[in-house]
């Protein structure tokens, strides 16, 4: 292997892929034949480096210096005063990156990283996810030379049992648990499945961790089928995931090519080889017995459980199915032990947790810190705070599962039960933050909306309620409510979590209820007095003429396509409410500012 | 067939050039890159460096480059920094003189005086 | 058995092992209200009608799939279920047209029932429905999206009781809709018009494409012969429409019904199943000694028929080319009888009274019409005749018991069973052993192709004869006959497949049973066992003894299969697409 005096990491993740990171690979290249340097200089396509804010993102090193909003002509600049020069371009670099002395800080003292542990993601962005051997060298596939040659399958469920590793897919059950259950069950044959049907909107951990490091799940599946008694394994993948499925269909070529996958893995007994499956980007084939079904090629819809995927699961066979996160930890907890993972997070949630962050906040990104960290770390710490100098209003975990929190919870220390108790969930770990301009009613009805189109159609509560649900938040923001309807949200919320039949019915009304609960007066306000106080809700708007700026010049009549606008010469205009249609052309157009919308 | 013994060769040959990702502390290496360092021909003395690391196969030495670093009249100039030591600095390198330096001061660290430029501005 | 012991309300009860909560309950005398559940058919816990609380599970379960183990504690009615059961039912029923008082199935609907009983009085949560055309394509079902409160049982019953699987869950969430793919109409779809989704339907979201006003008009038209016929199967569940027990008998009463509605002539298909019997057995036996194509299979059932068309053209020749008997009944009444009565075959209008939506498709085949003119004008079911009945102010059950008329209106114990499966075969035997052998059979029961077994064989001997015969009834069943056959595994020389679970006793025309009936009785035992007790209190027993059969045959036909037969008694069959 050559060895490389630098390296040039590009992300390759969707998010910097997306933003035209992999013309800038070919324009490295370009420029580094150009100086006749090619053979000193590696470029690297990696995979999520976490901060998709400042995309497309260049680290070289060994200097580490992390260039940020990389464009083409930046390459020209790169190549030719840092790799041949040896001179960092400064002006390039991502501002967080440098203290005040202009020097170059370690990544782990960026602000943004300095919180966070990376124990799923802690290969994205360092390796080639398209480099086994890079993989290899981080310890890759020794914690499943490990688990063949020196454990047996009880003692691998023990360690992940003493471990206390829940699943990270949601829920939050014990994955040891989970894993035993399995290895427990009859059947003629056994199955390991990989949820990596994220679907949240906003989150997409599980994405970065396929496109940055697809050999850990791939190893972690199977370490899980010889656990479990299993020897072949499905990768259920969202099919608008394309880096994502292409990164793993050649991670799990090279594995066959390596015999890490296949027949007689490691020179052992044991034998395993894994399939992708295309998921159509139906939300509910998130849920495991709906994920199931799919793969099986029926309509995605959940069912009933009992029996338990662990007894029941993929053609009627026993199979172990955890999440891309989940199967991420896998790996580091065997090499480094129970104990390790146990250190890390609080007493009844162990490790970390990837959160997707986004909405109002300056960093928006992935990031994983250790469980127990508070929303105020998140948010300010590593999310770098809420731009505009606007305020914090809430955090919405969880996506359309969970709820949304106020700035009272703010230091509630993160992990499945805390948030539970106040009225959320971690859900997969989506995190969006908002201020004082987001609207709770219409928060509650964007999440719903999403809930009503993605509901499978299979039981009454999740189909028809979640819909009459949204039917009273839409005619509260149109500004038609009546005091009876928050009553009826509540109850309806209520109902639909114990009669529906899955986790994305029994979760849909969180969103509504929890913005109920700590924002009821907001609620009272659209139905009490018509008025949306973020100015968010259209119908409760009014465009108003100020008398005393206006010099009735007539263009505010001339611009408004319903001719709501009538004045004459020296007298104000006047906006007639009723034909007003809210476009807000008439401000637009305005030269004195006398327009205004309250 | 691969066997664990083979998955930890790849994994030791594959760390060696991936490390400078992850190692901040180990031996460094510096060429002076600029303008004047490569007129003088600092580019042959780089690629020595490189060429007989690997050779070697030095472990956690990185070798990276800076611009120039003040003196051009003694380019090609390179700076070796031992963890713990104070930082050494070689001027009129050359690709034969390279190989002493790696062989003396970065395999068993004995700075080449008569290369540094404390030896050099004596002489004249 | 193994038994457990679970707690169901307070009450202990002991239940065999693998039990589910709803069995459990049922066990304790609680009757758990269901709506999608459907026993064997559909369980997959949609409704949740049937929740209950089960002590130390986190979510209310569906009883009706929640397998119980011993020691196990569960509540049916705490305020937690009854809030989850009231809601889920007021949430159904705000998307329902609720049309009930002009709807099919009023008064004999599960949706109806359910909110009598759960008290749902005012239905809050008021929005959307769904406003979808009535699909109303098809000869044999009209499907009424609007109705539809996508329990899935009809998709259960078409997908894995008769394999065909033309109608399913098509969009989501809200929009979801149970019917066929890429919004087809299920004229356009490879239905077999067998109509079990109908009386899978708890609702009234599915029904036969009613004709009852054509037969209305038909009899108020002076210038009409009006002929009525009825299958076996109608007779043995008509009572049930006028609250009789299933099983009841009710031929002499349903022939006094016909009666008085005005009907010029009442006669029995079981007349043409005799008549089927002559001509099927020849020809079985021709195939047998002339070395045609084997096996043969019974052509009786239209549902069947088509599902052969569509799915196993390959097995065409296979077919039996004689017409259903209800077909051979309109050919011989617009020839013969028309001849015999001085009848213009034009003004003779020939209704089916059958336990079959099937049969409206085939009266529909031009193929099916003897010198121009429809064999049969008019199909109804059994449900439509009793509507019918109601209309014209009868009360079934205190109507007087009286006879067919005459000639086509007699028949034998033959004609009868081939109302369950099984009977077109055990006819067949009764008069082909005697027409090979010779010598009357000994014992004319041949009880090993009775009974509901998907797929029943018998090897029959007929003098040095060795006839090896299979029965399936369903087509799903008669699908993994006909792989055996296709692939050699199994070879026949004759096979009866009839298209519907049970045969026509339990076909898509007949009476709708509950949901909750089925946990107590299975209306294909039931049924079937009133058809066999009709045959054992009959005279004649076998086809060929039938005398209006053999004057037929003297007067009009000459013998079995000869020309004169070929051109009023027999068809072919088309290739059809699947889509």
């Amino acid at each position: 292997m050559e060895l490389y005096r630098s390296h040039v990491l590009v992300c390759g993740g969707t998010g910097c892929h997306s933003s035209g990171s992999a013309d800038l690979i070919e324009h490295f290249d370009r420029e580094l034949r150009k100086f006749g340097i090619e053979n000193e200089i590696k470029v690297v396509q990696t995979g999520c480096f976490g901060l998709c804010e400042v995309g497309p993102i260049v680290i070289v090193y060994p200097e580490g210096a992390f260039y940020s909003r990389v464009e083409d002509e930046d390459v020209t600049e790169i190549v030719s005063e840092h790799l041949v020069k040896g001179r960092i371009v400064n002006h390039l670099l991502y501002h967080d990156s440098v203290d005040e002395d202009h020097e170059i800080k370690s990544l782990d003292e960026v602000p943004f990283y300095q919180k966070q542990e990376r124990v799923a993601l802690r290969n994205c962005g360092v390796i080639n996810p398209e480099n086994i051997d890079e993989y290899i060298a981080f310890d890759g596939y020794m914690a499943l030379g490990k688990v063949l040659t020196e454990m047996t399958p009880e003692e691998v469920i023990d360690l992940l049992k003493e471990s206390e590793l829940r699943g990270r897919g949601g829920a939050g059950f014990p994955a040891g648990l989970k894993w035993e259950f399995t290895y427990r069950a009859q059947g003629d044959k056994k199955f390991v499945a990989c949820n990596a049907d994220e679907g949240d909107p906003g989150a997409f951990m599980d994405r970065s961790i396929l496109e940055g490091d697809p050999h850990a799940v791939i190893e972690a599946m199977t370490i899980a089928g010889y656990t479990v008694g299993a020897d072949q394994g499905y990768i259920y993948v969202r099919a608008e995931y394309p880096i994502a499925v292409q990164r793993l269909t050649m991670a799990i070529s090279q594995a066959r090519e390596y015999g890490l996958l296949g027949k007689n893995i490691l020179g052992t007994d044991f034998s395993f080889d894994l399939e992708l499956r295309l998921g159509a980007g139906a939300f509910v084939c998130g849920e495991e017995t709906a994920l199931i079904a799919s793969i099986e090629g029926e309509r995605g819809e959940p069912r009933p459980r009992p029996p338990f995927p662990a007894v029941k699961g993929l053609f009627g066979q026993p199979t172990l199915l955890n999440n891309v996160e989940t199967y991420a930890n896998i790996p580091q907890i065997i090499i480094n032990g129970p104990k390790w993972l146990q250190s890390i997070g609080t007493e009844k949630s162990k490790g970390t947790k990837v959160f997707a962050l986004g909405g109002k906040i300056n960093n928006t990104g992935l990031v994983e810190v250790p469980m127990g960290t508070t929303l105020r770390e998140i948010i300010y710490e590593i999310g770098g705070g809420i731009p505009n100098g606007k305020t914090f209003k809430a955090a919405q975990t969880g996506g359309p599962s969970g709820g949304c929190i106020p700035v009272e919870h703010i230091d509630t220390p993160i992990d499945y039960d805390s948030l539970a108790a106040i009225g959320s969930m971690m859900g997969s770990g989506g995190l969006i933050v908002m201020d004082e301009d987001n609207c709770m009613v219409d928060i509650a009805r964007f999440f719903l909306e999403f809930t009503v189109e993605e509901s499978c159609g299979k039981c009454p509560p999740c189909r028809i309620g979640t819909r009459r649900m949204l039917d009273l938040l839409n005619k509260i923001a149109e500004g038609k409510g009546e005091e009876e309807d928050l009553d009826k949200l509540e109850e309806l919320g209520e109902g639909i979590k114990i009669a529906s039949l899955c986790g994305l019915g029994q979760s849909a009304p969180n969103p509504v209820l929890s913005t109920i609960k700590y924002f009821r007066e907001e609620y009272e306000e659209h139905i009490r007095d018509k008025k949306c106080r973020a100015g968010v809700c259209q119908a409760l708007l009014q465009y108003i003429i100020l008398e005393d700026k206006c010099r009735s010049c007539g263009l505010c009549a001339k611009v408004c396509p319903v001719n709501a606008i009538t004045g004459q010469k020296k007298q104000p205009y006047v906006i007639d409410q009723d034909p007003c249609i809210k476009c807000g052309a008439c401000m637009e157009k305005c030269p004195f500012d006398a327009i205004i919308k309250r | 067939m691969m066997t664990l013994k083979e998955l930890e060769k790849i994994r030791q040959k594959t760390l060696d050039s991936v490390n400078l990702r992850k190692d901040r502390s180990g031996t460094r290496v510096v060429v002076g890159m600029a303008t004047c360092g490569i007129a003088a021909g600092a580019r042959p003395v780089l690629t020595a460096f490189l060429g007989e690391i690997q050779n070697r196969n030095l472990k956690h030495i990185t070798v990276t480059q800076t611009g120039c670093i003040g003196v051009c009249r003694l380019e090609p100039m390179v700076e070796v920094y031992l963890p713990g030591e104070d930082k050494v600095t070689y001027v009129n390198m050359s690709p034969e003189k390279v190989k002493r330096v790696v062989s003396e001061h970065l395999v068993n660290e004995q700075v080449v005086q008569e290369f540094t430029i404390g030896a050099v501005e004596k002489i004249d | 058995m193994e038994m457990i012991k679970v707690k169901i309300d307070g009450m202990e009860v002991e239940v065999p092992v693998g039990s589910t909560a709803l069995e459990a309950a049922r066990l304790a005398n609680i009757d758990i209200p269901t709506l999608c559940y459907l026993k064997d058919i559909n369980e997959i816990g949609a409704c949740r009608m049937c929740l209950v609380e089960v002590e130390g599970a986190r979510a209310l379960q569906a009883s009706c799939v929640f397998p119980v183990t011993d020691g196990m504690n569960i509540k049916t009615n705490t305020p937690k279920v009854r809030t989850a059961r009231k809601l889920s039912l007021e949430l159904i029923l705000s998307n329902h047209d609720r049309k009930c008082l002009t709807c099919v199935r009023n008064q004999d609907c599960e949706l109806q029932d359910l909110s009598r009983r759960l008290g749902v009085d005012d239905i809050r949560f008021e929005g959307e429905r769904y406003d979808k055309p009535v699909d109303s394509f098809s000869p044999s079902i009209e499907r009424d999206p609007n109705k539809c409160i996508l329990c899935r049982r009809c998709v259960a019953v078409c997908r894995d009781v008769q394999g065909i699987g033309v109608i399913g869950a098509t969009e989501r969430g809200f929009d979801t809709m149970v019917e066929p793919a890429f919004n087809m109409s299920i004229n356009d779809v490879p239905c077999i018009n067998c109509g079990q989704c109908i009386i899978a339907c708890p609702v009234g979201a599915l029904r036969e494409k009613d004709e009852t006003e054509k037969v209305w008009d038909a009899l108020n038209n002076p210038d009409l012969n009006v002929v009525v016929q009825t299958a076996p199967a109608v007779r043995v569940a008509l009572g049930e429409e006028f609250g009789m027990e299933m099983g009841t008998r009710v031929t002499g009463k349903m022939v006094a019904a016909l009666r008085r509605m005005g009907f010029d002539r009442v006669f029995d298909t079981d007349f043409a199943a005799d008549l089927t019997i002559m001509e099927e057995g020849t020809e079985l036996l021709g195939r047998l000694e002339g070395g045609g194509k084997l096996p043969m299979i019974t052509s009786c059932s239209p549902g069947w028929i088509k599902y052969c068309e569509h799915y196993y053209p390959e097995f065409l020749d296979n077919l039996s080319t004689c017409k259903s008997p209800h077909e051979m009944m309109g050919a011989v009444v617009k020839s013969y009888y028309a001849e015999k009565n001085d009848w213009d075959p034009a003004k003779t209008f020939v209704v089916s009274i059958m336990p079959c939506t099937a049969k409206k498709f085939e009266a529909k085949r031009p193929e099916l019409s003897v010198s121009g003119h429809p064999d049969v004008d008019v199909v109804l079911t059994t449900r439509e005749l009793a509507r019918m009945i109601k209309e014209a102010g009868m009360d079934l059950t205190k109507l007087p018991d009286e006879d067919f008329d005459p000639a086509l209106g007699d028949s034998t114990g033959a004609g009868v069973i081939f109302g369950a499966t099984g009977g077109v075969m055990e006819a067949a035997l009764r008069t082909v052993h005697e027409i090979v052998t010779g010598e009357p059979m000994e014992n004319v029961e041949v009880h090993e192709v009775r009974g509901i077994k998907g797929v029943k064989e018998a090897e029959i001997k007929l003098g040095d004869l060795k006839v090896k015969a299979a029965i399936a009834h369903g087509t799903a069943n008669a699908k993994a006959l006909l792989e055996q056959v296709k692939s050699g595994e199994k070879e026949y020389h004759f096979i009866e497949i009839m298209g519907c679970p049970g045969g026509c006793v339990t076909g898509g025309g007949q009476p709708i049973v509950k949901a909750k009936t089925y946990m107590e009785m299975d209306p294909m035992v039931v049924r079937a066992k009133a058809i066999y007790e009709e045959d054992r209190n009959l005279p004649i027993r076998k086809s060929h003894e039938n005398p209006s059969i053999k004057k037929l045959y003297e007067e009009y036909l000459g013998e079995p299969n000869s020309k004169k037969a070929h051109e009023l008694l027999h068809t072919h069959y088309i290739k059809r697409d699947v889509y």
